[in-house]
């Protein structure tokens, strides 16, 4: 039985006992000379990790009595935040040494978050949701201040820290109040209690209480706050990180409580994701639009683009879980190229955070622009690039579930935020001449992190390379 | 050839791609290779686009030379011409070549400027013959891209503004079409466009926010379309974007505006909006002819008093697509072929205008029209070219303009007369501001001390204006040239068009005697 169960979770063990074996490793021999190393020992695990889970697992698999469950659903998101994370641990490796930041903790935090993002998606039971969510959290508010010389820094850490708590309190009330009332933690138990009569008011309350949770952990309005300050404090890396893989990680985790433990209750929480998807979109559009700093930008981007991601799950449909999983995949993919461009983006060896500076950048370097161009099109959703299908996608969950007015608002808001990607290609291509020009240092990581993510947005219009299918798969095993 | 039509329609882009990978440097002799590859390319595939139109069979009214094949997310790489969007095709493959060589005298970053000319050409062409609902919206919007950054980065001082407003305007117009299209797939559970035209939409009327909508869902889906290709036709009071858009343009981008991209709005009408939502287009037929009746006067009277030559010509180009508006939703044989008539002798005459704007622009670098007067001393042959399409503009019979005017009101008076009436006035008002524009501009004396060396146009210039006056006057005489291809599909359209609507109106009888 247990040798059965140990099975299942193997990846998950082999990641965490790589990560606590290199911790030990390192603390006793040369500490942060080994750090360079461990990045790219981590990265490769990582995918290697990533390839495994997605040549070999099939069918649905049950852990610790229904705590964990590794299905088609988990290993998407798994393969998805696995790569990401190795992505971006590789573009990071190169700005964090020449800036004194690469330790030796941090390759080995992130393993420990993927752990727990592991944990997340493939939690069956609210006990072991909440482990993997903690594991995450923890690892991330620590990275979130690892410059630690730095008041913003160390204020984005400290930030976190506290709004995370205060949602991880929220998680947990809601985590009893739904105990209270079902008399169980796993999912399955749950959605029986759902199934049969009425969902209870105290159940709804603790409903309530755990998508407030989550929400904060996806950064939909009106749990954002921390979104923008964080992104903007921590080092770049680390803000490249926390827009890729967590997102995916959290969104995954909120369909799968929504739907596996409250799948009978669809209208009953779908007002409320409406309700937060509406609200994320139209903020993340209009704020956007006074930002200068583009890694608030990008904060704000991501607040929209979570939004629109939630559509998919508002449609409570496995269209619509399809839908925000290939939503997830192409936002990644897309924030990758953005932020491997943002990690180039210094003058005089300092970083460089000021969209102003991008003023006629695409005379000084005409591919790295038209790569940039290509991207902000794909972000903003307009075709042909890949970005318009992903919204076109959760559009169509939308209308098919009879939420046309969500999907009118998404399309107002979508116009609304094509405005500050554009203004960033008009910087970029017919701004004003800037007397003080950037230097895009750019390693060759980071070269084709932005190169293939644009090559990505155009080639995907022709061949996804199987994601829609293996999308597809994933959300029936999810939505029954 | 099989695959013309994907073989047409990429032909720009695959040079674009050449240029984009293969050419390097910006010394005189790269500008020179790309100005050159992307004539040929241009050229070439208006050749090709040569052998759409012979093996074009007009009798038949159904899609042909039809390319399907799978694609992604259940949609389909469906391409297609019936007699509607067949000589939108060759419109466009003949007006690019002709851009390109208008473009001779650009110096700033060439291969992006070609680059961005040969993509649109792809777009434009993927417009008018895609025959998947997404596909074509990938087509049209995708083409607000390259004419962002042609009016972004070449355009004139106040280009910023412009080609921001450009962009948002059309874009938000294009969302709500996207998502009527996704409400299209959801009901009829498909997107090609062909079958999408025999499936009837629910036009049950409703109650939505406590509004009775007559024609319910059709309705809805018309609006939805109409706030699109309203923006980009552009009918009155959406019409606002066109004068800056047009006015910071370099001049071909001016050219293409108004030759082919304003054209994606009525062939849009007539590919979508009649066929698809005949019940929806029924019920707002009176409101679309009183606006495009409103445009023909409204936007001829500003013509009127504009001080700048673009701007003169942009309003012009709204009220002639006013009459263009008026004629599909007259949905009579008449009317509808008027309108594509319209479109089409538009495309020659107003690429032309914009031509000849650009001829002494390049020579002066001004477009007020105070700047000029006597021109006709130092600039016969100039003179003779901007009075021939000044006159095929006001609609002179012997033009295309006439033919198109004169169709489109016929079938309009059969429909409504008062329209016709005040659209009617429309064609004064043109004949009033052509022609004092060109008086000002090339009568007189000229006393303007820097007009005294100006020269007349080069041979380049004569020879970009040859084709544009020979199909300008060939379409005058001898307009059958068009109309017999067009005329059997639509007449098919027409009484598909007719047959939905006695339908739809023996379905309510039922249901309401019931």
């Amino acid at each position: 039985m247990i040798q059965a169960d140990l099975t299942v979770i193997l990846p998950e063990i082999v990641l965490a006992i790589y990560a606590m074996a290199a911790l030990i490793g390192a603390v006793y021999t040369t500490k942060d000379t080994l750090a360079p190393i461990l990045t790219w020992a981590t990265a490769g695990l990582m995918a290697l990790l990533a390839f495994w889970i997605a040549t070999n697992g099939d069918g649905v698999n049950v852990a610790f009595n229904g705590m964990f469950v590794d299905d088609g659903f988990a290993r998407f998101a798994k393969v998805a935040i696995l790569l990401s994370a190795a992505a971006v641990l590789l573009m990071s490796q190169d700005y964090m040494t020449r800036r004194g930041l690469l330790r030796f903790e941090y390759p080995l935090l992130v393993a420990l978050a993927a752990v727990g993002m592991m944990m997340m998606v493939s939690a069956g039971d609210l006990m072991s949701l909440y482990m993997g969510l903690e594991l995450q959290s923890l690892a991330l508010y620590v990275v979130a201040a690892l410059r630690r010389d730095s008041a913003k820094s160390t204020e984005a850490g400290l930030k976190y820290f506290v709004l995370g708590a205060l949602s991880s309190g929220l998680l947990l009330y809601g985590a009893s109040l739904v105990y209270g009332f079902s008399g169980t933690t796993l999912f399955s138990g749950i959605i029986q209690t759902v199934h049969h009569g009425e969902v209870s008011l105290g159940l709804l309350f603790g409903l309530i209480f755990l998508i407030s949770g989550l929400a904060f952990k996806v950064s939909a309005v009106p749990f954002h706050m921390w979104t923008p300050d964080v992104y903007e404090g921590s080092p770049t890396p680390i803000t490249a990180f926390f827009a890729t893989a967590p997102k995916v990680a959290a969104m995954a985790l909120f369909a799968r409580v929504l739907h596996d433990a409250f799948g009978g209750a669809v209208k009953d929480w779908q007002q409320v994701i409406v309700l937060l998807s509406v609200l994320s979109m139209l903020l993340g559009a209009v704020a956007a639009i006074g930002q200068r700093d583009i890694k608030r930008l990008m904060a704000f981007s991501s607040i929209a683009h979570m939004g629109y991601a939630l559509i998919g799950l508002a449609a409570g449909t496995v269209l619509g879980v399809k839908a925000m999983l290939m939503y997830l995949a192409i936002y990644v993919t897309m924030n990758i190229g953005t932020f491997a461009f943002i990690l180039m983006m210094e003058r005089d060896g300092k970083p460089i955070t000021d969209i102003d500076a991008l003023r006629q950048y695409s005379k000084r370097d005409p591919g790295k622009a038209l790569a940039v161009l290509i991207l902000m099109f794909s972000l903003a959703g307009v075709p042909p690039m890949l970005g318009f299908f992903a919204k076109f996608g959760v559009w169509q969950a939308g209308v098919d579930a009879r939420l046309t007015g969500l999907v009118i608002i998404s399309a107002i808001a979508s116009v609304i935020g094509a405005f500050y990607y554009l203004r960033i290609v008009f910087y970029m291509y017919f701004g004003a001449e800037n007397e003080e020009p950037i230097d895009t240092r750019s390693s060759p990581v980071l070269w084709c992190a932005l190169m293939g993510s644009a090559a990505l947005m155009l080639i995907g219009v022709f061949y996804q390379f199987g994601i829609e299918g293996a999308a597809a798969a994933a959300a029936s095993t999810l939505v029954n | 050839m099989d695959n013309i039509l994907s073989i047409v329609t990429f032909i720009p882009a695959i040079a674009a791609t050449i240029l984009a990978l293969f050419l390097h440097g910006d010394d005189a002799a790269a500008q020179r290779n790309a100005k050159w590859v992307a004539l040929v390319a241009t050229t070439v595939t208006f050749l090709v686009s040569i052998g759409i139109y012979t093996e074009f069979d007009p009798a038949n009214t159904g899609f042909q030379m039809v390319e399907e094949a799978e694609w992604l997310m259940g949609l389909k790489y469906k391409m297609g011409v019936d007699g509607i969007s067949v000589l939108f095709v060759l419109l466009t493959t003949f007006i690019m070549p002709l851009t390109i060589l208008a473009s001779w005298n650009v110096t700033d970053r060439v291969k992006e400027y070609m680059i961005a000319f040969l993509l649109l050409e792809t777009l434009m062409l993927g417009v008018f013959m895609a025959l998947d609902l997404v596909l074509f919206y990938l087509f049209f919007e995708a083409g607000l891209i390259p004419m962002f950054l042609i009016i972004g980065i070449w355009g004139g001082a106040n280009r910023i503004y412009a080609s921001f407003k450009f962009f948002l305007y059309t874009f938000l117009g294009s969302v709500l079409m996207l998502v009527a299209m996704v409400a299209m797939y959801s009901e009829a559970k498909t997107t090609d466009i062909a079958l999408l035209m025999t499936h009837q939409f629910p036009f049950e009327g409703f109650n939505l926010l406590g509004i009775h909508i007559v024609g319910g869902m059709q309705t809805l889906l018309f609006l939805a379309f109409f706030a699109s290709f309203a923006v980009k036709m552009p009918m009155w009071p959406v019409h606002t974007w066109l004068p800056d858009a047009h006015v910071q343009a370099p001049t071909a981008g001016s050219v293409v505006l108004a030759a082919i991209l304003l054209k994606m709005g009525g062939y849009g009408f007539l590919r979508f909006s009649l066929p698809m939502f005949p019940v929806g287009s029924e019920v707002m037929t009176d409101v679309v002819l009183w606006m495009s009746a409103i445009a023909v006067v409204y936007t001829s009277l500003v013509a009127l008093v504009q001080e700048d030559m673009k701007k003169l010509i942009a309003y012009s180009s709204v009220a002639h697509m006013g009459f263009v508006t008026m004629g599909i939703f007259a949905a009579t044989q008449q009317g509808v072929d008027g309108a594509i008539f319209q479109m089409l002798s538009h495309g020659f005459i107003s690429a032309a205008l914009f031509l000849c704007v650009g001829v002494i622009y390049d020579r002066m670098h001004t477009r007020d029209i105070e700047a000029y007067g006597g021109l006709v001393i130092r600039m016969p042959a100039y003179a003779l070219v901007f009075m021939l399409f000044t006159m095929a503009n006001v609609g002179l019979p012997g033009t295309s303009g006439f033919i198109g005017e004169f169709l489109t009101l016929m079938g309009t008076f059969q429909v409504n007369t008062w329209v016709t009436a005040v659209a009617a006035t429309g064609v004064i008002f043109s004949a009033g501001y052509a022609l004092w524009l060109y008086r000002r501009v090339v009568f007189g004396d000229l006393i303007k001390e820097s007009l005294k060396s100006i020269t007349d146009m080069s041979s380049r210039e004569r020879l970009i204006f040859a084709p544009l006056i020979v199909m300008t006057i060939l379409l005058g005489v001898y307009p059958s040239l068009v109309t017999d291809v067009i005329g059997n599909s639509t007449a098919a359209l027409i009484s598909n068009y007719d047959t939905a609507l006695a339908a739809a109106e023996t379905a309510t009888q039922v249901a309401t005697s019931h």
